[in-house]
């Protein structure tokens, strides 16, 4: 593989502000990477810009129902749109996603549909999709699990011997910067590393661990920790969406035909809080904020699509309107989730029969049937 | 038309908060309001936060003046949404639900003086009270694996040399052995008592009640003066701190304070110069730029002003000189008095300096001064002369060993170069802790100031 994993050797300070790669510049001007050539048509582009403004609609409306009370927490995506839509956008039928709890766009692209993310911080289900169908594990709260999770899985595909065919999958496990410092995601890289597997780690360094600025996490560009596991990593534009697809499909194809894991970090930068509970003013400078509101991951694909004459003022409009759409409907749907029975906790927990369960289950049923009225 | 108004109740955004305080409304009745506009902004523990409308439709009525501190659940802005249905509010909080299913024990005889918290893992727990319970079907029903009911509390003690064979289980007094040791050294009879804590268990305070005898005088509430003639107004927030840092200073520190006056028109003059150059072109350039380089200046020189008092556990105490100034600049801000501070303030250049002092002054008049920006200080100023009067004796910011005070600008008869002539001239007061810095260093201090704003160039000389 070409992906850069060399750039200088520990010890050596190397550059201040490593190269990324880089597609597409803020202001929405095309460029080449030797390693990563990216062909896109018009009808791509533009899929591309309605999935960006899609999910950052689906993400406000999913902030607003939290300040009204109606979710109990959410972590928005706001910033790092680019990133999950380009590696999301990589990903094949058989590959596999273990995500954080902010991957609002890369459930998006693999078609989970966002009423079932709003339930579970609605505290009415706890995810409701099946993994299995969608290629999509549930949302993982733990800090950093996830990718031992997705490790584990991705020695399965190994051992189903099916790398280097067309039907063959790899994992992809998402994290933060933060979750770089977890025991977790380094006895993952080992693991990945010594059995070669399938898998690729895509990290959104988003700048801000909760409170924690990136300096207290690494003094060294997170890329480059892959090099002491002895895998490849490349960091990427996380705001540009060309960037993220082509670097996540190399090393999606990669890890599925036999050529082991992949670290890819996602420079970007969390524009919102870490969820609706933290206030980001009380530790980070609005001029921050500023600097990074000029590499937003949409704009720059918008000004692509005016500059090269691939869409009207029509279809912006048109996008706009579908995503306010989508949002009312999603608020009403969200408002109207049922609350669960409460018996259904039982529902799942044991694949067969489970006597000390059903014993519990039973004497819930009964305390439930002591109350007068038991409808709400 | 048919109307149709809507109740916002106040939510709960942060993981378990139960009040929050309404700092600014966004829209006034007669408003017209889309869904997810911003309408209020909240201040809890944890954050300011903006909260967009859920309706759509024309504002009502605001329920909850700003300034007031309301429980979440409280309606606090009516919406008129015009859909023809009748008046409802918005589903109740999820939570409330999730607390009926939790089964408590039922405690008659229990009385609760005030409501109390139960602990929750974030935030500070859930109102008691707040939550309404279903009934259960007769209560106590056999079939029903209800919790049995404590004993009775208030059942009359047994006489120590003759129990009753029929005493309740738990006859004894409820108390913990810290409890029971007081009642013993204060000669209290816990048997006398009922108690009023958990479980009817009897505290601290049923003892200390117990012993100071039954007609304990109520307490007598406030007489209130006649309508108007008196405003009563809490102390809380930016006020209590406030409040709170004066007396401890005060009180703590002995003051000194020395007076100098000063012929300013120089500074005057540079900082016209200054304007004029282009590092100073998006800046603020201000006298109180130039004092708080002068005292920077003159911190470097005399180090112990630049100091703090600490006292050991041990019974000794420390003074502890620091080698960095961490800047204060008093700012009188809607909420009240704030101290942002200048971190490592002797490492800025000049436009630095004008720089950090805008932005500091400018975030704390938004009420975005962070708790790390008003903390941590190592010595003041206080630009008093903006309120237009010559000085005062200002009280140092706790922690700190000096503050200085520099009062407003004005034209003065003055001798200048042995020729009476009208010149700028100011008062600065300095107040430095007595426990560190004796009349000497103050002076020096003091002086030092009064000499480099005399004359600027002095600052390039000892800088």
């Amino acid at each position: 593989m070409t992906i850069d994993s060399v750039r200088g050797a520990p010890g050596d300070p190397g550059p201040a502000e490593p190269e990324l790669v880089q597609l597409l510049t803020p202001e929405g001007q095309r460029v080449e990477h030797p390693d990563y050539p990216l062909e896109l048509g018009a009808d791509e582009v533009r899929a591309l810009y309605r999935d960006l403004v899609t999910v950052r609609r689906i993400d406000l409306e999913a902030v607003a129902l939290t300040r009204q009370g109606e979710l109990g927490i959410w972590a928005s995506l706001l910033g790092q749109e680019a990133a999950q839509i380009g590696s999301g956008r990589a990903l094949g039928e058989h590959d596999m996603v273990f995500p954080t709890y902010r991957e609002h766009g890369v459930a998006w692209c693999r078609d989970v549909d966002p009423l079932n993310l709003l339930g579970l911080f609605r505290g009415v289900n706890h995810g409701g999709w099946d993994p299995a169908k969608y290629g999509f594990h549930l949302y993982t709260i733990v800090i950093g699990s996830q990718t031992l999770h997705a490790t584990g899985y991705a020695m399965g595909i190994q051992r189903d011997g099916v790398l280097g065919t067309p039907s063959a999958g790899a994992t992809i496990a998402y994290f933060g910067d933060g979750a770089t410092s977890q025991g977790d995601v380094n006895e993952s890289f080992v693991f990945a590393s010594v059995f070669n597997a399938p898998i690729v780690f895509f990290c959104q360094n988003n700048q801000w661990a909760i409170s924690e600025p990136l300096e207290k996490q690494t003094r060294i560009p997170l890329y480059r920790r892959a090099q002491g596991y002895g895998f490849p990593g490349v960091r990427v534009d996380g705001n540009d969406v060309f960037a993220c697809l082509a670097v996540t499909r190399k090393a999606l194809e990669a890890a599925r035909t036999g050529q082991g894991p992949t670290f890819i970090e996602a420079y970007t930068y969390r524009m919102g809080a870490h969820t609706t509970t933290d206030d980001p003013t009380r530790y980070r400078l609005k001029a921050e904020e500023e600097a990074w509101k000029l590499k937003d991951p949409i704009e720059r694909v918008k000004a692509y699509l005016v500059r090269g004459d691939l869409a009207d003022s029509a279809f912006f409009e048109e996008v706009e309107a579908d995503a306010k759409a989508m949002a009312r409907e999603l608020r009403a749907a969200c408002l109207a989730l049922p609350d669960p029975e409460p018996l259904s906790i039982f529902e799942n927990v044991y694949a067969e029969p489970h006597p000390l369960m059903t014993e519990e289950q039973e004497q819930f049923a009964a305390y439930l049937a002591s109350f007068e009225e038991a409808s709400r | 038309m048919v109307t149709a108004v809507k109740q916002f109740k106040l939510p709960d955004v942060g993981e378990g908060l139960t009040e929050a305080e309404i700092v600014k409304w966004h829209v006034q009745p007669g408003d017209t309001v889309e869904v997810n506009q911003t309408i209020v902004e909240i201040e809890t523990a944890k954050a300011i936060v903006e909260l967009p409308c859920p309706f759509e439709g024309v504002v009502a009525e605001l329920l909850v003046e700003e300034g007031r501190t309301v429980d979440v659940g409280v309606p606090i802005i009516s919406v008129d949404t015009g859909e023809g249905e009748p008046a409802e509010s918005q589903p109740a909080q999820p939570a409330a639900l999730k607390q009926d299913m939790i089964p408590t024990i039922d405690e008659p005889g229990m009385t609760a003086p005030e409501p109390k918290r139960q602990p929750v893992l974030v935030g500070y727990g859930v109102k008691e009270g707040a939550t309404k319970r279903r009934p259960r079907k007769g209560a106590n029903g056999a079939e029903a694996p209800a919790p049995a009911p404590a004993a009775p509390v208030s059942a009359p003690a047994p006489a120590p040399s003759a129990p009753a064979p029929t005493a309740p289980r738990n006859a004894l007094p409820l108390a913990k052995p810290p409890v029971r040791k007081m009642a013993k050294d204060l000669g209290v009879d816990l048997a006398t008592i009922t108690g009023t804590g958990p479980q009817g268990s009897i505290t601290r305070d049923d003892i200390l009640a117990a012993r100071s005898g039954p007609a304990q005088a109520p307490r007598v509430a406030p007489q209130a003066a006649p309508a108007g003639r008196e405003e009563r107004i809490l102390v809380k927030g930016v006020r209590k701190a406030t409040a709170a840092a004066m007396t401890g200073s005060a009180f703590s520190a002995p003051h000194v304070t020395e007076f100098l006056q000063v012929d300013v028109t120089r500074t005057m003059e540079t900082v016209k110069r200054l304007r004029e150059l282009p590092e100073f072109a998006d800046v603020k350039v201000s006298p109180l730029l130039l004092v708080a380089r002068a005292l920077l200046t003159a911190v470097a020189r005399h180090p112990m002003a630049n100091a703090a008092w600490a006292d050991l556990p041990d019974g000794s105490a420390e003074i502890v000189v620091k080698r960095y100034v961490n800047l204060g600049i008093a700012a009188a801000t809607e909420r009240g008095l704030l101290v942002p501070k200048i971190k490592d303030a002797q490492d800025l250049s000049l436009p630095g300096l004008a720089r950090a002092l805008t932005e500091l002054a400018e975030k704390a008049r938004a009420g975005r001064a962070s708790p790390a920006d008003l903390s941590d200080g190592t010595i003041t100023i206080t630009n008093v002369g903006v309120f237009g009067v010559d000085t005062g004796t200002p009280i140092i910011t706790p922690g700190e060993a000096a503050i200085l005070a520099f009062g407003q600008i004005r034209d003065m008869p003055w001798v200048h170069e042995g020729e009476l002539a009208i010149r700028k001239v100011t008062t600065l007061a300095l107040s430095f802790d007595h426990r560190i810095i004796d009349g000497e260093l103050g002076s020096k201090v003091l002086k030092d100031v009064g000499a480099m704003l005399e004359d600027p160039i002095r600052m390039l000389a000892w800088g």
